[in-house]
This record gives structure tokens, sequence and C-alpha cells, in this order.
């Protein structure tokens, strides 16, 4: 095991030695509760980003722009403008930024930054927010630059105290020094600093001189809150007179609230409110056991009139229906005019894909706290700019007279970056309709959380591949039926000639040279909200092209890695991440062992190309994935152990879907509603993951996402040597699996 | 009244006896290290040791931890817990976070109950503790590595 270095030994005694039962906090322990027992990370609570607005109201402190602080302690504050949701974002933004400003790590700590789009925006979103996989790609420059900046700063103050040329000063590891002897801390210096006017296109590293970027090793900033229950998610949040809310929702999608009575649930010791809300009708108490007390007493009666009651297994069958014919052109470039020439052979294949729950395992919550003719929120805010509109408009205030407390979330997926805003909006309603007299949380249950929407949408994939006499593609023609993830949502603009590009991506434009490849859309309308789920459309595209892929290689009688290589033409990042995964796996060199099946997938996502090679076994007619070997292309990898740690956490959280992922809708509503009938991976079933990263000096693109798509079609890939069954609906629990008698492992 | 034993502190609180343990810990005695994921025993989010064995505090009456002693993430002090929780963070386990405390508080009674587990140990010990970021991976690392070190 790596050891700990000092600081962090340090920090870590004394925090495991203080850890004592924590006294209920008040409000102003609260506010000061960052800094609590020493903990090397500023506990995230969102609203240090104040004082950085107002760096004169701190002496000494140098604040070169809206993302670095360097106090006279030396501590680095860095002002993480994204939502780290587990993705390592936070420490990913401090890496950038700490090395260029050649900041001893040990110093450094992470704040999340206030909504201000103006210096806070995902600058490709053009609104603050996370999500697309894009923290890293879209900061690399602007976190080089604050680094870089701030350093310069600093240097100028050393030059202009020692009166020598600032060429001449050296910094590492938050110290200045010239060959003259003279020698500062950071800290030392930043006072000076301060009063210096930034400098403007200051230089930046090349690579080579990079300290911190590309090095493997550990200390994510919020390893240790997190390893000590001491990281404050939404849920943890404490607030004077802080009350609780859960809301009695409607049985099904589209039912409307025609009366209730809550005489039995205001008798319930601790509640102190029954109100209806836009959502349903809210319990609030004084805790959560007597609000779900007060929920189970309420008596409600809905009207089910707007409730579309098509089933799961009808919308398979009206979809498979609209997969026959053509929809909208959707495939880049455009299908080629020219005829196809006449086929030796063809492939029919219908694929379905169920609807799928996030079910992160922080169930969605928001804390609204309505005084002063302002509103304070605290949650997870995935989206900032979108949340804080809405909020807003639920509050009727203006939006600068909201302030959102970013806190880290347990976990998101995507259900988090809802520009509706829905975890957050219901919250605001609840603290209004209880008159703005305290704060409030509404908090799901595991079963709101599951059964109250937004799900990955259920798709059909109707797909015709013409072979020529080589058993080679000579024509792909393909068809996805499903929902728009974002029609109807300020993400609508996304829409292009009547395609949703979230429902085709990673099927609209091949890597292998696949002659008259088209693929055409039919956007559904269903009565229940969707929403991306992690890696979004490739969730399915991947598994369709991917396995489809196999197909050809056997139709052609072609090794499956090398006839990809062989297809994919101009693409040496897929080349490299296939090739690395490939021989690091030992495809084609080492047999797996008997009873085990090899299966590989390449896929590209957010700019990120993926290659997994799979080693999978059969146990009792379900697929046991012993091995996952990776070969990765994200550019400069940043942080190559949370490079590693999402490419692991992707082909977990991919396996739990492909194994057991459904949610089944019936009359309206999800039939599943907890973790005993909506299964996700558990440790007996994680397989081995080996993560290999290309080397790579381009700039740098995401990681916490494209580690999934791959992964299910290259089990399928496995499953079908050893059973000889193309498996073309998900999960794979739902199929009838036996190994072949040919079985070809 | 009931009477907890919390993390060696006595602990009066004015619960309904049916409450879970997890309720109490968090909005009664602001102990919110614990979490909630399920409310069904499914999740092991909650999970807390009672006189040292690991519960799920989600399902489990506080009337039924009375005179009983209750340790949470917070009161952690054994060399065994100190152990997994070094590893925890040497290992960079965390992603989300939200689980790791359940994930902690059964990885200390598996070691305390098995100093050196085997992966089937481990399987058979953390199968109830979900991940949904999949950590599982630096999880077992991270318990075979503490397991060297207690």
């Amino acid at each position: 095991m790596r050891m700990l270095d000092t600081l962090q030994q340090t920090h870590l005694r004394q925090t495991l030695a203080e850890t004592t039962p924590a006294p209920a906090l008040s409000r102003r322990d609260f506010l000061k509760s960052g800094a609590a027992a020493g903990l090397v990370v500023a506990v995230p609570l969102g609203w240090s980003g104040a004082a950085l607005a107002d760096p004169a109201g701190q002496p000494g402190v140098l604040a070169a722009d809206a993302f670095i602080r360097v106090a006279p302690d030396d501590t680095v504050t860095i002002m993480i403008k994204h939502h780290e949701m587990g993705q390592g974002a936070t420490t990913g933004l401090a890496t950038i930024a700490a090395d260029e400003l050649d900041a001893d790590w040990s110093r450094v700590v992470a704040e999340y930054a206030p909504s201000d789009p103006k210096l806070y925006a995902n600058l490709a979103m053009g609104i603050q927010g996370t999500g697309g996989s894009t923290a890293m790609a879209n900061s690399w420059e602007q976190m080089r630059k604050a680094g870089a900046t701030a350093r310069a700063m600093l240097v100028q103050a050393a030059a202009d105290s020692w009166k020598v040329p600032a060429a001449e000063i050296r910094t590492a590891n938050g110290v200045l020094t010239h060959a003259s002897g003279k020698r500062a801390r950071y800290g030392e210096m930043a006072g000076a600093a301060a009063q210096l006017t930034p400098p403007t296109n200051v230089p930046l590293k090349d690579p080579s001189q990079f300290t911190l970027i590309g090095k493997d090793r550990k200390g994510r900033l919020d390893s240790l809150a997190k390893s000590t229950g001491t990281a404050t998610y939404t849920i943890d949040v404490k607030l004077p007179g802080l009350l609780t809310a859960v809301i009695a929702r409607p049985p099904a999608f589209g039912a409307r609230l025609k009366s209730f009575d809550a005489s039995a649930a205001r008798q319930v010791k601790g509640v102190t409110d029954v109100v209806q809300v836009p959502e349903g009708v809210a319990v609030v108490a004084t805790g959560m056991w007597p609000a779900l007390q007060g929920r189970k007493a309420l008596k409600l009666d809905w009207d089910l009139a707007g409730v579309d009651a098509r089933s799961s297994a009808q919308l398979f069958a009206e979809y498979r229906e609209l997969a026959k014919r053509p929809g909208v052109p959707a495939s880049k470039p455009e299908a080629a005019a020219s005829a196809a020439a006449p086929a030796a052979r063809s492939i029919e294949a219908v694929y379905e894909f169920p609807f799928l729950a996030h079910a992160a395992m922080e169930p969605m919550n928001c804390v609204a706290w309505l005084h002063d003719g302002r509103l304070e929120t605290y949650s997870g805010h995935q989206l900032q700019t979108t949340d804080q509109m809405n909020a807003a408009k639920a509050a009727g205030l203006p939006p600068e007279k909201v302030t959102l407390h970013t806190l880290v979330s347990g976990g998101s997926f995507g259900r988090r970056a809802n520009a509706e805003a829905d975890f957050v909006v219901e919250a605001v309603h609840v603290a209004k309709a209880i008159g703005s007299r305290a704060p409030v949380r509404v908090q799901r249950t595991r079963e709101d959380d599951m059964q109250a929407g937004y799900y990955r949408p259920l798709y059909v994939h109707g797909v015709r591949l013409d072979l020529d006499a080589q058993g080679l593609p000579a024509a792909w023609q393909h068809t996805i039926v499903g929902q728009s993830i974002v029609a109807g949502t300020p993400f609508a603009m996304m829409i292009k000639d009547g395609v949703d590009p979230t429902s085709v991506e990673g099927a609209a434009e091949l890597p292998y040279a696949i002659p008259n490849h088209a693929l055409t859309l039919h956007s559904t309308k269903v009565g229940l909200p969707v929403l991306w789920w992690r890696s979004v459309g490739s969730t399915h595209t991947a598994y369709v092209v991917e396995t489809l892929i196999d197909e050809i290689a056997e139709a052609a009688g072609r090794d499956p890695v090398e006839l990809r290589l062989a297809l994919l033409k101009d693409r040496p990042r897929h080349v490299a991440a296939l090739r690395l995964a490939a021989d690091k796996a030992g495809w084609g060199q080492r047999k797996p062992a008997a009873g085990v099946a090899r299966g590989v997938a390449l896929h590209e996502s957010f700019n990120t190309v993926v290659a997994q090679i799979v080693d999978v076994r059969l146990v009792d007619g379900q697929p046991k994935v012993e091995r996952v070997v990776v070969g990765v292309d994200c550019g400069t990898a940043i942080n190559p152990d949370v490079i590693r740690a999402q490419m692991e956490g992707g082909v977990g959280f991919a396996l739990a879907a492909a194994l057991y992922g459904a949610i089944d809708l019936e009359q309206g509503a999800a039939r599943q509603s907890n973790f005993n009938d909506y299964q996700v991976l558990r440790m007996p079933a994680m397989p081995k993951v080996e993560v290999h990263i290309v080397p790579s000096a381009a700039a740098p693109t995401g990681v916490g996402e494209p580690g999934v798509p791959p992964l299910a079609p290259a089990v399928a890939n496995a499953l079908y040597r050893l059973t000889g069954q193309r498996v073309r609906s998900l999960p794979f629990a739902r199929q009838s699996l036996s190994v072949a008698a040919q079985a070809t492992t | 009244m009931i009477t907890l034993k919390v993390n060696g502190q006595t602990r009066e609180v004015d619960a309904d006896p049916q409450t879970p343990l997890l309720w109490v810990l968090r909005d009664d005695l602001g102990l919110t290290g614990t979490k909630y994921g399920c409310g069904i025993a499914q999740c092991g989010a909650c999970t807390v040791h009672l006189d040292g064995a690991p519960i799920r505090s989600c399902s489990f009456p506080v009337a039924a931890a009375a005179g009983k002693s209750v340790t949470t993430i917070e009161g952690l002090q054994s060399k065994a817990a100190k152990a997994v929780q070094k590893a925890w963070v040497a290992l960079d386990v965390v992603q989300c976070g939200y689980c790791q405390s359940g994930q902690i508080m059964s990885a200390v009674a598996l070691l305390e109950q098995k100093p050196k587990p085997s992966d089937a140990d481990i399987d058979g010990a953390m199968a109830g503790n979900i991940c949904r970021c999949a950590t599982y991976q630096r999880i077992r690392a991270a318990i075979h590595a503490a397991a060297r070190e207690a």
C-alpha cells in the first residue's frame, strides 16, 4: 500500500483521534463547520464563494481571480465550479490549477462555487452546470490560466520585494526562491501580490513541466471527509428550526389529486403541517419518521383519467411496429445516395431496451429556506443556473434573490441534471406552503425516488444489415424508436431537423467504414418523464452497433478485434484504445480458462474512446463477468487514478443495468420501488477491472460516462461464444441462457 | 424516554419506540454520518454496530437498542477501525461517498470478527452494502490492506 504523505497522515490521525459524537450544531457552528475537525478538505458547503467575491474583507489574501485564493497561512483555496457527485471533478480541477500555480498539494483545499454563470459557466454549455463528461475538458485552459496567473502575481510580488528580475525567481511546492538565497512561502507574498493588477496572457507550462498533472498518485480531496462520515450531503444539512417533509405523490404519472383528508396525519406526534403542493400532499414534521408516519395516515383520492395506461410491454409492441418503417433522417453524414450493391445475405435484428432508474444512493432531496425576501437552497445542484431559475420561479422571486448552496451529492448518474429541477422546485413549493415559517428539507424515500420518475427512456432499434459475398457490410439501415429526452425542456434547442441528438448519439455516425449507412429516428410521446442516464444515447446505441459488428465478424469469418481494426479508418484513437485493451487482455494470445468466453466492444462517447475486453462465465444461466480489461483514450490524463476509478465504476454501473436493470411501466406507474425489486450490482458480482490509459498529450476529455457503453455489448459478444445466442433484449436476467453444445470458447 | 448508549455516551431520547434507530441517530442526536438509502435493510448505507455486531439501523426499532451499545461512524475507535479508515483514504476508495460510512462499518465488523478475511469472507460480509459508484474493487483491496495493517 502506498504511504500517506506526512501531512495527510497527521490530519488523519488527528481526525480519527478526535472523532467524538457530534452534538447538534447551531447555525453559527454550521457556518463554521467547513473547518471542523481539522480536515484537509474544507467540507464542501458552498457559501464561501461570497467571501471570495469580497477579498477586501480578508487582509493578506490573494484572490487573483474567481478561482484561486492564497491565504497568509499558505492555504490555497480552489473554487470548484462543477458539481461533485463522485466523479472526481473536485480533485481534477484542483490538480490543474495547483500544477500551474506550483502549489503545495498538501495545502490545497477545495470549495464549491456559488451560482454565478458569469464567473462559473460550463464553457461547453453556456450555463453553470455539470454533465456530458465536460468538467475537465471545458475547464482545462481556464484552470491552467487561473493557476498561472496567481503564480505570476506571487512571483512579481517577490521580485518587487527582493528587487530582482521576476524571471530569476523559481517556484515549487508553494515556495518562491531566488539564487541569492531569498526564499518565501506563498502565504508570505499573498498580501503583496493581492495589491497587483492580475496580468493577462500569462504563459502556461510546457507539459514536460507538470508536477501533478498526469502523475500516478492517490489523494482525492474528498477521501478523508467521505471516509469519516463528515462530508455534508443535502440529507445532512442542519439549520435552525429545519423541518423535514415527505410528499404523498400520485400513484401513477398523470394522476391528479381530487381530495384528501389529513385529519389523522395531523394527529401524528411531530407532524407540523400538511399542505397541498403541485407535486401532491406534503407532510411536514420535526423529523423523517413522523413525516413518514403522517404520510401513511393520509387519506387521498386521485383522479386517474389523465393517466397514460400503456405498459412497457405495450410500448415495446408499438415501437417494434414503428421500427419497421423509417423515421426522420438522423445519420451523419447523410447516407450516400448511391444504390447499394445487391446483398449476398442480410441480418435483420430488433433490439429492446427497458426504462432504467438512476437509483443514486442518496435519494433526491433539497433544502429550501425562504426568509427576509430571499430564498436559499441547499442541494446537489448539478445544473446551478437552471436550478436557480426554476427555484426563483417557484418562489416568485427574481433569480438574484436566490442563493444556491451546492453540496456534494450521493451520486447522480444524470438524475440531478434535470432542467426542470423537480427536486428543487418541490422543496420551494413546500417552503412556500408553510408560509416561509422555517427551512424545510423535502426528502424522498427510496420508493419516491424510484417511482417519481425521470427514467432512461425505453427504446427499440430495428436494423437491417446487408452483407456482401465476403460477409462484409454493404449497407446498414437502422431505425431507433423512443422518447426524446430534451423535448419540452430548456434543452429542446438541441433538437435539429426533428432529431434529438441524445436519442441517436453513438449510432448516427459510425467509426467503422461501412457503406450506405442510414439511421432514422421515431420520437415517441409517453406520459412519463425521461432523462439522461450515465452515457445517455450510448447506453443503447453502443450495444446495437457493437454486437452487430461481432455478427459481421462471424459472417466474414474474421476475428472480432481484427475486423474492427480493419474497419476503423482514420480513427487512430479507436485503434490505440482497442489495441491496448487487446494486448493487455492477451486477446488471441492467451486462451481464457475452460468455461470462460471473451468478448470485446469499443465505443466513443463524449470525445473519449473506450475499449473493453471481458471474460465471462455462465453460472446458473446467468453471465458472471470475471475480468474486464479497459483501454481508454481521454487525452491528457490529469489524474490517472481518478480515470481508473471512473472506468471501474462505469463498468460496475453498466453491468448492473445489463444484468438486472429494468423499470416496468404498468398502469402509468413503475412496478419496481426499491433495491429488492430493482437490483443493482453488489460486491460478489463485481469483476476484476484493469484499466490502461493510452498516452496522450491532447487536451483532456471526459471520463465520468465513457466507461459505461462498451460493457454490455462486450458481455453479449462473450455470451454468444458461450451460448450461441444473440441477446437482443436487456437485461440478461430476463433471458433464458444455456451453454451451447459447440460453445466456441 | 429511551436510554441509549451511543459512541460511549449515554443519551436519552424522547421518541416513538418504533422509530428506526437510524432516524433517532440522525434527527434526534445529530449523528448524520450514518446514511439513509432504502429504509428496508437492502442497501446497508445505515449500518451501525450494536454491541459490536453490524445492524441495519433503518429497520431496527430504537426501543430494541435500549440498554445496548451503539457505535456509529463518528464513534469508531478500535485498531481495526483506524486501519480500515486509513486504508480507505490511502486507496482513494470513495467516489460519491454516500454509502461509505455503511461500507466502513461492515468492513470494521468483519475485521473484528475475522482479522484475515478471504475474498469469499469479504463477499459474504459486504454483499449487503450497495455502492452505486461500484467502488467494490477498491473496497475489497482496502479491506485486505487494513487486514495487513491491523
